[in-house]
This record gives C-alpha cells, structure tokens and sequence, in this order.
C-alpha cells in the first residue's frame, strides 16, 4: 500500500495503482485522453503530464505506478507548461467544426480545451486532412477530428476480440483504419463511439439527431438478449433517440452490444398503436371497447380446456402474471412462455439460471459450452468469458459445430455424442468449472436428458458446492427467466406450446392468447381465435384476429429477471404510441369486461402481489444462490449435431427485426460472409 | 592520439579478412573460455570497472545495465543487440558489422554470460543487406567452430544467437520499439517502467545493447578493465569510434580517445575542414538528434559525453557532421527536422502534432517567410515537445532547433529581414 503525496494531500493507494487512480482517491483531477480503465493502457495522449519532485521529465500520471514517498504536482509551473503544450499539439490538426460535429457538449477534447487550453492559437500551417473510412454502417467516421488515442484501437482488440482495427502510417500521417477498408465484424463495435473521447467515431443512425443537452435520459434495462444490459435510454418528446450503456459492474460493465445500442430505430416503425379486429379476413382498426367484447364474446362458454396462452420473448413479469391470473380464472391451464419449446424444468430454479453469474466467469478456471454461440446469443457474455480467457488459466470447450468465438476453443464434437466422458475429461482438473447449456441444445427433442446429462456432469467434477455453482443455462429471451419464476409453464394437466399448436390445428383449442408471441409456427394455430397483445407488427399480430396494442420496454415500467435471475426493472422513457397502453393494464381492463376481474388495480398492488406469491421478485438487483435439486430427465441422447438458435445476430426479435439500422448491419454481415470470387471487389 | 596497438577494431577500413580465421589471427575469440568461466560476477564488474558507457547515444554505464537483469529467474533471458544504426552521420556500427562482424558475436557471448541470458537477438536495420549477410556468416562459422550454440567454447553454457532484418524505420532503434518490433508488432515505442531489465522482449527480462559496446567489451576483459579506464577522461573512459562526414576533405570513421579535442579529431583524421579551419561553420558533433555547435565552441570543445553536455550538446553517437561556410544552416536543420517528421512513429501528441509544426515553420525560416516573433515561438515549441514524449525521438527532434536558434538566430532574423525587404521592393 504505497503512501504518496499530492499537492500536499497525502493518499494511500492499493498496490499497484496508477499516480493517475492516486490523484483521483486525493479529489485532484488530472485531464486526460487515451486513458480508460477498462483498457490496456498507453500513456501516448500525454495530457496526463504531472510534476514528480525529483524526476527529470514530467510523468504521464496514467502509467506510471503510484510508488511510496512520491511527491507528485499537478499544478506546478511545469505540470501547468507541459498540458498547455500538449493541448496545443492536439488541437493544431483538430477542425473546428465544433458546431456541426455530433460530439458536441459531450466532448472530452472540448471540455479540456476550455479548462486547460490556450485561448488562441499559433499554428499558422494549413490542418491536416484525413480522408474518412467506412466502418459499416454503425460507426461513422470523421477522422480529421481523430487525436489518435487509440481506445478504438485497445477495445475493438483486446475487449471485443477482433483484429478489425489498428494505426497505419506513421507520424502526423498515423491513421486509424480497418486496414482493407471493410465493416467492423463485432457485435460490439458500437462502444468505438462511447469511448472515442472527440467526434472521430459518431453514431451513424443518430447522426445530426440531437445534442445532448436536449435529451431526457431515462435509466432502464436492455431486453433484446437475456443479459439484461444496464442501458440508459436518451429521449426527446416522443421519440427514443438512443441507447446508452449504464455501468453496473456484475452485468455489462460499461458496454452494449450494438444489437441493444442500435435496434432502436425499430421502435419506432411497424408498431401497433391502435386495436384492431379481423373482418372479411382483413385487420381493421377497432376501440379498445369493441376489441374487449369480441374478446369476451369468443370466450363465452369455452372450456377452460380450449384456452391458451403463450407469452413472447419481450414480456414483462407484470404482464406475465396478469396473464396467468386471468388464465387460471378461465380455468386455463394451457400457458407456457417457452416458444420454442426449450426443454426447461421450472421444478428447480437453479436448472434455468445461469448460476455463475456473470461476474463469477471471472472465478471460473474451464469453461463447456454446450449447444451454444454466446458471441451472437450474449454477446455481453462473450466479452467476460474473453476477459476471463486474457486473464490466462482458462480453458473454453464446447459441443457444436465450429465456433469463432474470439478466443480459442476446443471442440469435444458437433453433437452430444460421448458428452459425459468428454466434457468430464476436459473439466476434471478444474477447481471451479462452468458448463453452460444453450437453448440449441434444450429446444431439441433430447433437451431435457442433454439438461438431466449436465446436471450429471456438473454432479459429477464438482461444479456444484458452496459458494459455488458451475451449471449454467443460457438464455436467448429477456422474458424466460421471470416467466419461469412465476410459473408460467402448463399447470397439471395442461399443454405446453407444441401442445397447444397441436391442439390447435386439431381444433381441441379454440382460443388461444399470445403475449408478445411471434416466434411460433402461426401455421400450426388452425382455426383457433387468436388475440395477439404486443408492440410490433410481427408475424403474431398477422395471424390474429383481435390485435392489442402494447408497449415496449421503453415505454413501460416494467420487471424483467435476466438470464442470472437477477430482477431488474425497466423504467419508461417515452409513452407508447397511439392508443397502445401498458401490457398488464391491457390485461386488468380486459379481465373486467371478461367478467373476471384481477385483484390489482395498480402495478404498486400488481407488484406487491407478486413479490407474495413469488418472493424472487422481492431482490431487485440481487442475484441470492439457487438451492441445487434435481431436474431434467434422463434419457438417450441423438448424436445429431446442435444447431445454433441465433443465426442472425442483429435479427432475433420485433424489435431489431423491424429495425432498418439492424436490417442493413445484417445485410453487410451477409454480404461480406459470402465466398470471395477473385473478381470480387 | 590513441596509440595503434590501443585500437579496438583493427579490422576497421576491411584491409583484412573479416570472417572466423581473420578475425582470429587478430585475437578475437582468444580464451574465451576461460573469460567464460571465470564467471558473471567477474564479467560485471570488469564491464563496470572499465568505465565503458554506451555507445549508441545516451551513454548509460553499460556495467550497471547489465547488472539490472535478475540473478535468478524462471523465463528466459535475452540480450538483444541494437544494429538499427539509423542515426543520420553514423555508420560506425554498420563497419563493425562489414568488417568486424566476430568481435560483435564474441561480445554476445560474453555479455550473455555477464546477464546470465539465454538468447540473443541480434536486430539489424533493414538497409544494412551486405553488412547482414556478413554478420550471418559470422554467426555461422561460429556455430560450426562450436564457439556458440550448445555448451559455447567448450564451456558448459549453452546459448544462441539470432540475426533479425528491421525494416528500416529509424524509430525501431529505440530500444522498446526495437523490441515491439522484434515481437512483430508496428514499431512504436512501448512506455516505461517497467524497464525492459524486468519485462522486455516478449515480457522476458531483457537488455538492449548497442552493436559498439558490445563489441568492445571481449577486448575490455582480455586486456583487463585498468586498459580501457587509462583512457580519455575520468568518467569518459576509453576509445569511441568517431564518424566524420560533411565538409572535410577525407570523411572517415576512426578509432579514437575519448575525450579528445574536436579540432584535433577532424584535423588529423579527417584531413581538416574544407578550406581550412577558420572556413568552418557549424558542427553536430554526435548525429542528427544533437543541438549543433558554432566554430568558437568548436575550436576548444572535447569529445566526450560530459564536456559536450557542459556546451548543450552531446556525443550522441559521436557522429561528427561538419558544416562550412556554404552551408545554409537553416536550411540544413530544417531538413533534419523533416526527418524527424518523417520519422515519428505518431504514437505521442507532442512528436506526432509538433514535429510537422517545426518543420512547416523551419520550411518558411529556410525562406524568411516568417515573423522574428515566430523564433521564440518555434524555441516554445521545440521546448513543449522536448521531454513530454514516452521516447527520446521528441527530444532529438526538437534539439537541432533549440541549436540553431541559439547559436545562429541573428542568422534568421537576417533571414526574414532580407525576405521583407526583397517583398517591399516586389510591391514597389
């Protein structure tokens, strides 16, 4: 714990702190540029310049480590010079275009300038030019602004993993480039912008859109994958404009990925912002009041046996449970909120939950992915396991077909076969192991004796103890982790999803209620009354016969539970559009005209009821141990390869499939995933 | 002057045959077993004793760099040899390489066993094709004589020698860029701490060596520490090999003492300046990066680290460049100072942004075209990048400016009085 002095306010720093970390525990800012704690460092900015009594030369404060007795000045005569200097140098080739750059007012170089500059200049020489680069269709670029920090450079290398990214050209001539002039291929890319501290690298889908200082931000959750990214949505008027990422350190850190960053243009296209009923085989606009007693109509005198319901992938708890509520009181017990029929078990909840945490990968010494992608099914994830992967004693395995997944891994098979002994073999040196089942695996029709073999295997190397728990299942959906937490699955005797679409087509069910429901086969639905509730003109609302216009997560306050189990609450950032209303409100007004009228009146009573009848939902933010049980069932296994649930990485949901922005992300991806000619290009 | 049988390399002009046989008949590779063998410690402190300072540039003892390098460790240890000799003026260590090339590999082995390294790499600067080819013969034949390689000289030590190509960027003499480099990686200066004595080439302990000092030490432990240290001046021991170019009538690279006069240098080696010594301008006394000196300091100044430090210069790489009366100063330095823009690596604000500067403003000095004001603000210019940078190159950049516009400003000013003028008369 080395004890330094600075500007006369003596600190004592952990081992192994920078000057620049100790300046900061002593309240004395020091301006700087290249330097991010999340990156490697590279002192190369220099604006971190501060005065060590004794030393030759001025110290850049961001590499150099705090050591014991140091006297360190940072408003010295000298350290004052050797800013004033450097902010100069950095400013000699920066345009002025202030005024029409997207960085404006919140630019770290401006900020500086205002604080630490000169108040003219003496560069008489013409600036440079730089001629900009296309990174895709993300990331735009202005590089004369370029002060070449290089965090671009660090983070699309060290963080995201790719190689896309680096300086060609020496000296004033240094240029950040993709070498081959080709779109940036990371999943995480959009974080260039966050972290370039001028306006070189600006958001191409909110270019010229807003100034910062007129947005309303709004903190909430991301629910395009079941990570459950802090996100901060940045509005004006009606219109969300961005998405932000918000730290939360056992989460996301402070990235997004570009699906949660930039799919936000979706939400404002193909919506659904008024009822509407189904005439003549046409969707035509309705009331709320005319769409309600279709509804009650159709469900007169239907046994509860010939109901269902089937929540999406974007449902909020609340309405989950509003859902079941009226479910139960039609006396229906045919609901599951598992789309594509993944085989989880709801018995146990440690058998669906990622129980590691994320944060925990960081403990884990082996990883076995089985029948996963997490690159494109978490991206977020993948960032932690490769940081967990740089940090060194750390071995990744997975069953399925070849990967890339930014850090090697070794395959044990395209399918299951000899999966005990395999991954057994692989993990048996561990100390703390993870095995990590993928919905590839449970949506298959051996998914629940794949879940009952890994729950063996993590018996069977120790992965399960106290204080820590290696079994881990991945999800896709933001809304799977709460719906199993409240139960939403077939009550007895009732009907998951492939017995509901079966029934259906045979005309066993005739009413069927899709919650934000549009990644089942509709063909299967029959001649069944469908009500679809939901934010998006998707595939759902085209089947149905009654549409109920809901809201999107930025629009409602609502509770989602990550693929963790940890509960999180999405605030709302704007109001739905039209007449679209809050999803569980929707439900509450709806159970009044049915006749059969939920106890809450508001969502306080809607979640304290919850938070009884389902104590998870007491711990926002807090992700307690899942006691460990049996669950899955033993069966044979079907040596057939896994097949990735996430082909399109941009396209999963209504809301980035609606998207232009993640339209044309998918169309570069697939464009530069095609076999070069020769004559290419 | 140095006494003949004092002289290092004797093989210097390439008279004689330069490969294994030649250079044995000159006394390399004589006992060296037996130096081997008397140990590190031994080796050390003769290295120490000796006074011998490095010769490419900053004149660091080379003895205490060599004890900086962990007594134990469990990664391998390098040394590695810096022959990116890029400095403009200096060609002593590329003559080494020609004519010379086993000294450079005996001192390998004996400075490897001095840091107790298991390897050496030997970085040669891209241009250097022929001076490499030898240097790789060298190697060659010593491997085939068992000189290195597994157990070297019979004793016991096991250690390689590799020869590596730059690419020619000057910057990769740096010696952490060197490194970088050497790993494949763009040549860019990394940062320090940690030094690479700690964490160096491929986060190995390491030491970074010029070709010279290397070269030197075989003879500094056969003719013993007291030898090297009887020459020169205290704290400047021993004999340098000196580089002189420019307006002199026979340009050469000579052996000499330290700390000798720079007249006498250039008069009795070099066959005088151009016309005679009183036709002189300016010298650099120690390659490009060092501020340049006016005759009066010449006619008095020693060639040594500190007595050209005393004058606000340095020996650098004792790359003397000689300028006469023809030489339009300005334009001289300015063109140092496009080097140096070139040269940048653009890693660093203040070299990467200030280094153009300097020589767009240099470039209107050359013509006048420019404000007696400007003077002052290329001196604070120089001075904002002069010690802000994570390598030397800012320093060297911005030293043959602060020279000249100490030493020949009213030179300038003349300069831009004369461009006033001559646009006055234009406009009339």
């Amino acid at each position: 714990m080395p004890k330094l002095t600075i500007n006369g306010i003596a600190v004592e720093v952990p081992n192994g702190a920078t000057v620049l970390q100790a300046c900061q525990l002593a309240g004395v800012e020091v301006p700087h540029f290249c330097f991010h704690e999340r990156l490697a460092i590279a002192g190369n900015c220099r604006m971190c310049l501060v005065e060590q009594e004794k030393a030759p030369k001025p110290i850049a404060a961001c590499a150099m480590p705090a050591a014991d007795n140091m006297v360190i000045l940072t408003e010295s005569e000298r350290a004052r010079k050797a800013r004033k200097g450097v902010m100069e140098f950095l400013l000699i080739n920066h345009p002025l275009d202030c005024p029409i750059c997207d960085q404006g007012g919140e630019c770290d170089l401006q900020d500086q300038a205002m604080a630490y500059g000169f108040d003219r200049g003496r560069y008489l020489e013409n600036k440079r030019a730089v001629k900009d680069k296309d990174f895709g269709p993300l990331v735009e670029t202005s590089m004369n602004r370029c002060i070449h920090c290089t965090r671009c450079v660090r983070f699309i290398g060290d963080v995201a993993g790719v190689a896309d990214l680096g300086g060609i050209g020496r000296g004033e001539n240094m240029e950040i480039d993709t070498f081959v002039g080709k779109a940036l291929e990371s999943e995480l890319s959009g974080n260039i912008i966050d972290l370039c501290p001028v306006g070189a690298l600006t958001s191409k889908p909110y270019a010229f859109a807003a100034r910062p200082w007129e947005l309303r931000k709004t903190e909430s959750v991301d629910v395009l994958d079941a990570v459950g990214s802090n996100i901060r949505i940045d509005s004006r008027g009606p219109a969300v404009l961005r998405i932000l990422p918000r730290l939360h350190e056992d989460v996301n850190e402070e990235w997004i990925s570009d699906k949660t960053r930039f799919a936000v243009d979706g939400l404002a296209k193909r919506r659904l912002d008024k009822p509407y009923l189904r005439r003549a085989g046409k969707l035509v606009e309705a009331s709320w009041q005319d769409a309600f007693n279709l509804i009650a109509t159709r469900l007169n005198g239907v046994a509860g046996s010939k109901i269902a319901a089937i929540a999406g992938d974007l449902a909020d708890a609340e309405a989950m449970m509003a859902l079941k509520d009226l479910m139960a009181a039609l006396g229906s017990s045919n609901i599951d909120c598992r789309q594509d029929g993944a085989a989880l078990d709801p018995s146990n909840r440690a058998g669906y939950l990622f129980n590691t945490t994320i944060a925990g990968i960081e403990q884990a010494d082996a990883c076995v992915l089985i029948g996963t992608n997490p690159r494109v099914e978490a991206a977020i994830m993948n960032a932690r396991l490769r940081k967990r992967w740089l940090q060194g004693g750390f071995r990744v395995a997975a069953f399925g077909p070849k990967l890339d997944l930014t850090f090697p891994v070794t395959s044990l098979g395209a399918g299951p076969e000899g999966f005990a002994d395999r991954a057994r073999e692989f993990l048996k040196d561990a100390k703390n192991p993870m095995i990590v089942v993928g919905q590839g695996a449970l949506r298959r029709k051996d998914g629940a004796a794949i879940l009952a073999a890994a729950r063996d295997l993590a018996d069977g190397v120790g992965a399960v103890r106290e204080g820590w728990n290696g079994f881990n299942v991945l999800h896709l959906a933001a809304a799977r982790v709460g719906g199993l937490d409240l139960g939403f699955v077939p009550g007895s005797g009732g009907r998951d999803v492939a017995g509901i679409l079966a029934g259906a087509e045979k005309g066993e069910i005739d009413f069927v209620y899709l919650l934000g429901a549009d990644e089942i086969d509709m063909n299967h639905l029959g001649r069944a009354f469908v009500v679809y509730q939901g934010s998006h003109g998707d595939a759902g609302a085209a089947r149905a016969d009654v549409v109920l216009p809901g809201a999107a997560y930025t629009e409602k306050d609502a509770t989602y539970v990550n693929t963790e189990g940890r509960v999180q609450l999405a605030r709302r950032a704007v109001f739905p559009p039209g007449e679209a209303r809050e999803d569980w409100s929707i439900l509450r007004a709806l159970s009044g005209v049915v006749g059969k009228i939920l106890p809450y009146d508001s969502l306080a009573a809607l979640r304290a009821q919850m938070a009884k009848t389902y104590p998870t939902f007491l711990g926002v933010d807090h992700v307690p141990q899942a006691a460990w049980g049996p669950f899955g069932k033993s069966g044979a296994l079907d040596p057939a390869p896994f097949v990735y649930p996430v082909a399109d990485f941009y396209r999963t949901d209504m809301i980035s499939r609606a998207s232009p922005t993640m339209a044309e992300c998918a169309a570069v991806k697939s464009a530069s995933s095609q076999p070069k000619t020769g004559t290419h290009g | 002057m140095l006494a003949d049988n004092d002289r290092i390399f004797t093989n210097l002009y390439g008279q004689h045959d330069w490969r294994l046989a030649g250079a044995r008949s000159r006394g390399d590779w004589d006992g060296t077993k037996d130096l081997i063998l008397k140990g590190r410690d031994w080796i050390v402190n003769e290295v120490k004793a000796s006074g011998l300072r490095g010769r490419g540039g900053a004149g660091f003892p080379t003895g205490l760099k060599w004890s900086f390098m962990p007594k134990t460790s469990d990664k391998p240890r390098y040394l590695v040899v810096n022959a990116d000799e890029s400095e403009p003026g200096t060609c002593k260590d590329r003559d080494i390489l020609r004519f010379d090339p086993h000294k450079l590999v005996e001192g390998c082995l004996l400075a490897g066993v001095g840091m107790n390294a298991t390897a050496c790499y030997i970085y040669v600067r891209g241009e250097f094709y022929n001076e490499g080819l030898h240097l790789q013969t060298a190697v060659e034949e010593a491997y085939e004589a068992g000189l290195i390689g597994k157990n070297a000289c019979d004793s016991g030590f096991d250690y390689d020698i590799y020869v590596h190509r730059g690419a020619g960027a000057y910057i990769c003499g740096e010696e952490m860029a060197l490194l970088e480099s050497l790993e494949g990686r763009k040549g860019q200066p990394r940062l320090k701490p940690p030094f690479p004595a700690g964490v160096g080439l491929y986060g190995c302990p390491t030491t970074v060596n010029n070709v010279e000092s290397i070269a030197v030490t075989p003879t500094i432990m056969r003719r013993g520490a007291p030898w090297f240290a009887g020459i020169g001046r205290p704290k400047n021991e021993g004999t340098k090999v000196f580089c002189i170019s420019g307006h002199v009538e026979k340009p050469c690279n000579v052996e000499e003492a330290m700390g000798i006069p720079l007249k006498e240098l250039i008069e009795k080696h070099a066959g005088g300046v151009r016309g005679g010594w009183d036709n002189l301008l300016a010298i650099i006394p120690g390659g490009a990066s060092v501020p340049v000196l006016p005759k009066e300091i010449c006619d008095t100044v020693l060639m040594d680290f500190d007595a050209l430090r005393e004058v606000k210069s340095g020996l650098g790489t004792a790359a003397v460049i000689v300028m006469d009366k023809s030489t339009d100063i300005i334009k001289a330095i300015a063109r140092l100072s496009q080097f140096y823009k070139h040269e940048s690596c653009g890693q660093c604000t203040p070299c990467r942004e200030g280094t153009g500067w300097l020589w767009r403003v240099m470039e209107r000095m050359v013509k006048g075209n420019a404000s007696v004001a400007e003077i002052d603000m290329l001196l604070e210019v120089s001075c904002e990048i002069e010690g802000h940078t994570i390598c030397a190159l800012g320093d060297a950049a911005a030293w043959p400016v602060q020279g000249l516009i100490r030493h020949f400003r009213p030179e300038m000013e003349r300069r831009i009085a004369a461009y006033r003028q001559q646009a006055v008369q234009a406009a009339e």
